[in-house]
């Protein structure tokens, strides 16, 4: 198996009428991702490649039953497009776009919660989900991926391919590597993604990488200790990061002591997690615990 | 984005909290001229966007003219903190009897607003939060629907806010979420939050942070970030949409997406070097893009070798490498570079640099090596 997109997954894109959407809208077809559909306002009826496009989220979730959205369309129009998916019944939204007002995340995140528990979203601000062998959804370039054994959840996308790539140059290869995106108030966190990986057959090591701000990390380091007995290895990005700065992600801000790199670093170790300082280290940390002989819980 | 406290002020007089008139000058001579506007004592007070203007010096009382000129003259041009002081607030003098404090801001563990309300107004408010808890009322309000009044009276009526005036606290609450909410902020402070002797509830400071991605739709705020405090290339930087945060070190940093680059900033430091920039060219960065990066960098004068770091994903190595290229040929650059390309079409990215040949441009192959190699060469100089 492998978590949230696969062989199933049935995919409609908004925003597949922009040049953004469709170049990557296209790439996840030829990667073998099943793409259902489009959605834009005002274009249904055309098509993407002989991908139909539809007006609305009600209306393709009627012709052809998408089981999975991904967002692309400007910030401004982001919210409501991830709520009228969640409203048309889509299961799965993954929203790429980058630049969504905090309010509206927090509007999204309490909207969904409150009326659309059916649904799940992922990002926003994040690179997407690959699963390698079944399915890609999103902008993660999958030809340095192989299918295997490891779990990856990431707020960083850059990053991932970094880890990610060390990982396969080892000769290992991931079950999924899932983007929840660098935001303030992110659809889902660290924690639900490692409860899916704790939950997948084929994820036998899970790798979490973070950065500075917020508490997302602290949460995971706890729910790690509680409920999840496969090993977990970790990075975090932003030990050189000054205080009050803001460095791109709207999340990678610190403002005071909590949320440095060195307080994640130290809530993960302190359950047992091994925080590489390097990228490359977090690989070879990964390759040692799974390779190993340690494949039981810590 | 963090606002100065007379730019925070203005939001809250827009939204019913009571402020003391005022108005922002930049010269003696206004702010001589404001005090006789709204009248003796007046307070000049310093403003930066750094704590601890009180203890620096950089906030006065004035009893008249005399006072204003030696204050305002002393205190424009004055260091608070590395921060130099532009600009000045003169406002009428307020009379104190109670300092309380007020704040909303967006709990990112919770997802939802936090209210926030304490009787020990004045005073830093982490260690108000770590001594006495109980005397800091928190309240995590619907997201979707808002505080309610009745919410601000009870969080008044608990935090022990004197009886008269519970009212008008509770009355400061909500317009202080109202700021918060309507104006797209992540943070609204009043500290203190004072009642006068004859028993008015004003806001006597003002800490706002607005953000940012919402300012397309507060086209009045646009002009609210602080562009003349800011560092010029940091100016230039925003001007031209990219990501670029000014550091103390001598190595110049490029690389593509916030994470990657800030775990190159680690590895840099890791390996002994101290980084001059934080600069993030974005996905899908193109030639022209990438040259004007290299500009960026290299208007800082403390560089001495620079590193990219690219893993491309909707980058391609081969215009990162023609970026470079053509940077080379317009700023013939003096330091050396160390440029380590992995991702989508990195063998042609690769190629193009070999073949141009650039002076003083070496390729790592791993991220380590290219941090170890930068570092050396920075040290050589």
């Amino acid at each position: 198996m492998s978590v949230l997109v696969d062989e199933n997954t049935r995919l409609a894109v908004a925003g597949i009428t922009g040049r953004e959407g469709s170049f990557h809208t296209l790439n996840n077809r030829n990667y073998g991702t099943n793409v259902v559909g489009g959605v834009t306002p005002g274009k249904g009826g055309q098509d993407v490649e002989g991908i139909p496009v539809f007006d609305s989220w009600e209306q393709a979730a009627e012709e052809v039953q998408p089981n999975t959205a991904m967002i692309f369309v400007p910030p401004r129009f982001a919210a409501d497009s991830i709520l009228e998916a969640a409203s048309a019944g889509v299961e799965l939204v993954i929203a790429i776009t980058e630049g969504i007002p905090a309010h509206d995340e927090m509007r999204v995140y309490n909207t969904l919660k409150r009326d659309h528990s059916g649904t799940r979203l992922i990002g926003p601000n994040c690179p997407g989900i690959l699963s390698p062998g079944k399915a890609n959804v999103g902008i993660i370039p999958a030809s340095f991926f192989k299918q295997g054994n490891v779990g990856v959840v990431s707020r960083s996308g850059t990053l991932t391919y970094q880890i990610g790539n060390e990982i396969a140059q080892a000769g290992f290869g991931c079950s999924s590597i899932v983007g929840i995106g660098g935001d303030p108030v992110p659809g889902s966190s660290f924690v639900d993604v490692l409860e899916l990986f704790q939950a997948d057959d084929q994820t036998e090591l899970i790798v979490l990488s973070g950065e500075i701000g917020g508490s997302a990390e602290e949460e995971a380091a706890q729910y790690i200790a509680e409920r999840v007995t496969k090993p977990v290895v970790a990075y975090i990005a932003g030990f050189t990061a000054p205080a009050g700065k803001q460095m791109g992600h709207a999340g990678a801000i610190i403002s005071g002591t909590a949320g440095t790199a060195a307080a994640k670093a130290q809530a993960l170790e302190a359950k047992g997690v091994r925080v590489g300082r390097t990228p490359t280290e977090v690989a070879e940390n990964a390759v040692e615990v799974i390779g190993g002989t340690s494949l039981a819980a810590p | 984005m963090d606002l100065l406290e007379y730019q925070g002020k203005q939001l809250f007089a827009r939204h019913g909290l009571r402020v003391s008139s005022g108005e922002p000058v930049t010269t003696v001579e206004d702010a001589v001229r404001v005090a006789g506007e709204v009248g003796y004592p007046v307070v000049v007070k310093a403003q930066v966007l750094i704590g601890g203007r009180g203890k620096a010096g950089g906030v006065k009382l004035a009893a008249g003219e005399a006072e204003v000129r030696e204050h305002a003259g002393n205190i424009l041009g004055m260091d608070i903190h590395g921060h130099t002081v532009r600009t000045l607030w003169i406002e009428h003098a307020s009379d104190i009897a109670t300092e309380y404090y007020a704040s909303v801001l967006l709990d990112r563990s919770a997802k939802r607003p936090l209210v926030m309300f304490s009787v020990e107004g004045g005073v830093d408010i982490e260690e108000v939060a770590e001594n006495t808890p109980e005397k800091l009322i928190r309240r995590h309000v619907d997201a979707l629907d808002g505080i309610t009044r009745a919410e601000a009276v009870e969080m008044a009526t608990d935090g022990g806010a004197d009886a008269d005036v519970i009212d008008g606290v509770a009355d400061a609450l909500v317009a202080l979420y109202e700021v918060w909410l309507e104006e797209d902020a992540t943070l609204a402070e009043i500290n203190p939050l004072i009642v006068t002797p004859d028993r008015e509830v004003k806001a006597l400071d003002a800490k706002v942070s607005l953000d940012g991605n919402a300012l397309y739709r507060h086209p009045e705020n646009q002009e609210l970030s602080d562009s003349q405090n800011e560092d010029p290339i940091e100016r230039r930087a925003k001007e031209e949409g990219v990501q670029y945060v000014k550091l103390d070190g001598d190595i110049g940093i490029l690389g593509n997406g916030a994470g990657l680059v800030m775990s190159t900033l680690d590895v840099v430091a890791q390996a002994g070097g101290a980084p001059a920039n934080f600069l993030d060219a974005g996905g899908g960065s193109d030639a022209e893009k990438i040259k004007q990066a290299v500009q960026l960098i290299l208007a800082n004068d403390a560089v001495k070798a620079v590193l990219f770091n690219i893993f491309g994903g909707i980058t391609r190595c081969d215009e990162v490498a023609r970026g470079l290229i053509a940077a080379f040929a317009d700023l013939k650059p003096t330091v050396p570079f160390v440029v380590r390309l992995d991702g989508t079409n990195d063998v042609a990215g690769r190629e193009l640099l070999q073949e141009a040949a650039l002076p003083n441009v070496y390729a790592a192959r791993t991220m380590n090596e290219a941090a170890e190699k930068v570092v050396a060469l920075a040290a050589a100089r």
